[in-house]
């Protein structure tokens, strides 16, 4: 998932052609204070024009305790991006909230309600509380993501290229999101000249469950689609299994071995789940 | 209808545009001044959308100025609306 600052127009017309899987328009965090009307008029624009490929668009808009949130809405959810990122969400109330002004829009501009997604940001330490509700009590709410930079600011702790200081958040967000069967992305990495940091740091995120992770530079992203794309063994190994399971089950058998090891529905669960992010389906 | 007050928008990085607007006194219609790095090749499309806008806002006794830096459509006309809202002081972010 791409950053896009909302108010640079080089930026966003070229966002579509660096790979990423998701491009996020911000108009929150990246836009100055004096500039919110002139990038929320861009974005729009820009939505409307701009040939972005294969990625999904999301747009992150400013919060409705602030005086740009509404306004945000007002402007994009007429056009029915991918998904709303909402920063900074803190309750399952305020969920609600969001969702009956974005439907009045719908309503009054003739469009669905089950289309356009949200996402739900986590960056306060509130918000770490009540993850699991957030995930799971909205239909919509169809990702969960942490944001690193303000969770540390609200903590009061100084982030650390470790993430010490945010892995019980990491984690807790993460197990709210597997409870609720949605995707869940992990924070950037800040530093963009550091790649092997950016590395290590995509692999610790895939290893206790994030399926994603944003990018603030295009450089960020062959590193992090390398990370989260099965390998080749991995992908022959789930084939065998799943192969295998299936002409199993044809005989009535429900655990067996391969290679000595045992193959039991978990074990097939994930090597499906290999196969799903490789797009490759067992003849 | 005319500006009730002097507005900008845009900046001067490349592929955005610059507009900078203002009133002028009563009667005394458009004033136009853009130029462009691709003039040669977008001048008069640049010119029309500008007018067209102008037009769809029905807005004369204004000056207007346009730096552009080769801005798509969608840009020069995101820029000129936020240049003509806060001109007409309906939105945050005006040069006063």
């Amino acid at each position: 998932m791409l950053y896009i600052p909302g108010n640079n127009p080089a930026m966003i017309q070229q966002g579509g052609v660096y790979g990423a899987d998701s491009i996020l328009l911000d108009l929150e965090d990246a836009v100055a204070l004096n500039q919110k009307d002139a990038a929320r008029v861009l974005v729009r624009n820009m939505i409307k024009s701009v040939n972005f490929y294969d990625a999904e668009v999301c747009v992150r808009i400013n919060h409705l305790s602030t005086p740009f949130g509404l306004a945000d809405l007002e402007e994009i959810v007429p056009l029915q991006p991918s998904a709303i990122r909402y920063p900074k969400t803190e309750s399952p109330e305020e969920v609600a909230e969001l969702l009956k002004i974005i439907e009045r829009i719908e309503d009054k501009h003739r469009l669905p309600h089950n289309k356009m997604t949200l996402h739900a940001m986590i960056e306060t330490a509130m918000g770490v509380q009540n993850v699991f509700n957030i995930a799971s009590m909205f239909s919509r709410v169809d990702a969960i993501t942490i944001g690193g930079q303000d969770l540390t600011a609200d903590m009061n702790i100084i982030y650390t290229p470790d993430g010490v200081g945010i892995d019980f958040a990491r984690k807790r967000i993460v197990m709210a999101a597997k409870a609720s069967h949605i995707d869940v992305i992990d924070t950037i990495f800040p530093d963009v000249n550091d790649e092997e940091g950016l590395r290590r740091e995509t692999e610790y995120a895939k290893k206790i469950g994030f399926t994603g992770k944003a990018v603030i530079n295009p450089r960020q992203i062959d590193i992090i689609h390398d990370v989260f794309t099965p390998t080749d063994e991995e992908i022959r190994k789930a084939y065998h299994i799943v192969k295998e399971f299936q002409t199993n089950t044809a005989a009535g058998i429900g655990v067996f071995a391969i290679d000595g090891k045992m193959v039991d529905a978990p074990v097939v669960a994930r090597a499906e789940y290999i196969l799903k992010l490789a797009n490759v389906t067992v003849a | 209808m005319k500006p009730k007050i002097a507005a900008q928008s845009g900046t001067f990085e490349s592929s955005d545009v610059i507009f900078l607007i203002e009133p002028m006194a009563d009667n005394s219609g458009r004033k136009l001044e853009i130029s462009s790095t691709v003039m040669q090749q977008f001048g008069e499309s640049f010119h029309n959308i500008v007018t067209e806008m102008l037009d769809s806002y029905n807005l004369t006794d204004i000056h207007l100025i346009a730096k552009d830096k080769g801005a798509l459509e969608p840009t020069i006309k995101a820029r000129l609306e936020t240049a003509i809202k806060r001109s007409m002081d309906q939105q945050e972010g005006t040069l006063k």
